[in-house]
């Protein structure tokens, strides 16, 4: 499988005051992603994802380790890697005096775009985001989905086969959110390699075929979300709903290390006199995975998404 | 790369032109600026006005490159696009000198404007227009590596302003532009001599109205070295900041 990022040992560390030892922002990080795939990378506040993500588009210069990107040494070729990825940061970063259109012919005039495609490609990123109707707007006056959206647009301007995105969802609406999503879920349908970064777990576990957690500067564990959650997953749980005589509705869960048929016996017994509405078992979700890797309490993980603004994966 | 280098130069220039430099508020206040300080001067010293043309230019390309440089580079550090640009196929040193290279132009428009004017007033008797061409050339390019020092140097907007204006007024004032730099003492001569503009102003002088090849020669490499020490500043800072 053709990798489209290799990454080992990659490190970056940061000097503090005297009297403390070096910050390790990331600490000796090794994954590959492979083309064509969307890969997430996940982690809580801190945990070194942007840091990750600035080493490499060559915005920071490594400590430690090595990386390649599309074939591409990144110490040694980075001038090259630039031409061929697209970067979307975590806050829509385009020029408020510029119009949209203006915006994506800038960034093709930047990256050498023929100028006889320019216009063409321009008008087509419009419509597909659909911000044909805003051509000509400046982009001060756009609304934060559509500057999100036009960002988006302008990191794809160049035809880059590999992009990474910076929380691409945070603070957007849900209506925005789910029209992001699935412009996303497209460009992988077109080939694009895509490096994501999220806070919204269902938001990862929906577009991401594989996922890295980082906590701490270290990837605690990368697969794939049905592996990750497999591996996670700790005994069977059954919740069965039931009603009795009165007509008052009770849930009960069972958790029993037997498996999920000895949970379900365990649970039949306790409904011997009550009418049973309902039995499920229990699947542990992306964010029980996270919980309990990163070891964030679920209040902690409120306040991340606090932080980092509102928005859901709903759509 | 080279090919990618200029063609980014290029286009970060055209970008800030557009975005930023050409907007009638700067256009006015790049041009009324200078001739505000040299009216006021001339109606208190009504003398030999042609003897001021030479100070007027160099503030204008002072004023002209320096004001918006001084900010552009902050302004969009704080907003977050300074890393769009350093996230393309563009090398620090040609990304810092497309935003060099639209100070210059917006600062040479604004003093082509002032100098017809001038000419068309005073005459274009004895002007030297070889040394006139590499005076306002390399005033403009030592002043907006002045204003991209100024911008890299801050992590604020009101900041580069302050910081702006602490060396440039004392310029204007110590350059030669109102008072001939042989009327000043010994030791306020010795500042003036660390001053770009005063090797601006006396080569536009020499341009203009005569004066030593030798000195003329003297002054243009002066505002040459200014230029390349402030630009290399500039890279090495804002390299620095990067990290």
């Amino acid at each position: 499988m053709t990798e489209a990022i290799q990454v080992e040992g990659l490190t970056k560390t940061y000097p503090t005051s005297k009297d403390r030892p070096p910050l390790r922002a990331v600490d000796g990080v090794d994954f590959s992603v492979h083309a064509g795939e969307v890969f997430g990378f996940l982690g809580p506040n801190g945990a070194g994802k942007t840091t990750t993500i600035r080493m490499l588009t060559g915005l920071t210069r490594p400590t430690a380790g090595r990386a390649s990107l599309l074939g591409l040494d990144l110490a040694g070729d980075l001038p090259r890697i630039k031409k061929r990825i697209g970067v979307v940061p975590e806050a829509s970063n385009l020029y408020d005096e510029l119009t949209a259109f203006d915006n994506l012919v800038f960034a093709m005039q930047l990256y050498g775009v023929p100028r006889p495609e320019r216009k063409p490609r321009a008008e087509a990123l419009l419509e597909r985001f659909r911000l044909s109707e805003k051509r000509d707007a400046p982009f001060a006056k756009l609304s934060r989905g559509m500057k999100r959206a036009l960002t988006i647009a302008a990191a794809l301007a160049h035809h880059p086969p590999l992009v990474f995105l910076d929380e691409p969802t945070t603070g957007l609406d849900v209506m925005s959110a789910r029209s992001l999503r699935q412009m996303i879920a497209g460009l992988r349908n077109e080939g694009v390699t895509v490096f994501l970064t999220t806070h919204y777990m269902e938001e990862a576990e929906r577009l991401c075929d594989r996922i890295a957690i980082l906590v701490k500067g270290r990837i605690v564990a990368l697969d794939s979300v049905a592996q990750l959650k497999s591996q996670t997953q700790g005994a069977p749980v059954v919740e069965i709903s039931l009603r009795d005589a009165a007509g008052q509705v009770q849930v009960r869960r069972v958790e029993t290390p037997g498996g999920v048929d000895a949970a379900v016996r365990q649970a039949l017994q306790q409904a011997e006199g009550y009418e049973i509405l309902k039995i499920d078992t229990l699947q542990p979700s992306l964010e029980d995975v996270f919980v309990k890797l990163t070891g964030l309490s679920a209040e902690a993980m409120l306040a991340e998404k606090g932080g980092k603004g509102g928005g859901n994966a709903n759509g | 790369m080279l090919t990618d280098d200029l063609r980014g130069m290029f286009y970060i220039a055209l970008k800030d032109l557009k975005a930023y430099y050409f907007k009638p508020p700067n256009i006015s206040w790049g041009i009324l600026f200078p001739f505000a300080f040299i009216l006021a001067f001339a109606i208190r010293n009504p003398g030999d006005l042609r003897a001021l043309v030479p100070g007027l230019l160099a503030l204008t390309i002072l004023f002209g490159t320096s004001s918006m440089e001084a900010i552009v580079i902050v302004f969009e550090r704080r907003i977050g696009s300074l890393e769009r640009l350093m996230l393309a196929p563009v090398r620090l040193p040609a990304l810092l000198a497309g935003k060099l290279l639209g100070g210059m132009t917006f600062g040479l428009t604004v003093t082509l404007v002032v100098l017809v004017v001038s000419l068309a007033i005073f005459g274009t008797t004895g002007t030297n227009w070889l040394i006139l061409f590499l005076a306002l050339l390399l005033s403009a390019m030592a002043f907006s590596a002045l204003g991209a020092f100024v911008s890299v140097a801050v992590r604020e907007i009101f900041e580069a302003q302050t910081l702006a204006n602490f060396v440039r007024f004392p310029m204007m004032f110590l350059g030669g532009v109102f008072v001939p730099l042989t009327s000043m003492p010994t030791w306020l001569q010795s500042i003036a001599r660390l001053l770009p503009l005063t090797y601006s102003v006396e080569a536009l002088r020499i341009a203009l109205t005569g004066g030593a090849w030798t000195t003329a020669a003297l002054d243009l490499g002066a505002l040459t070295t200014f230029s390349v020490v402030l630009f290399v500043l500039a890279v090495y800072t804002l390299a620095r900041h990067a990290e």
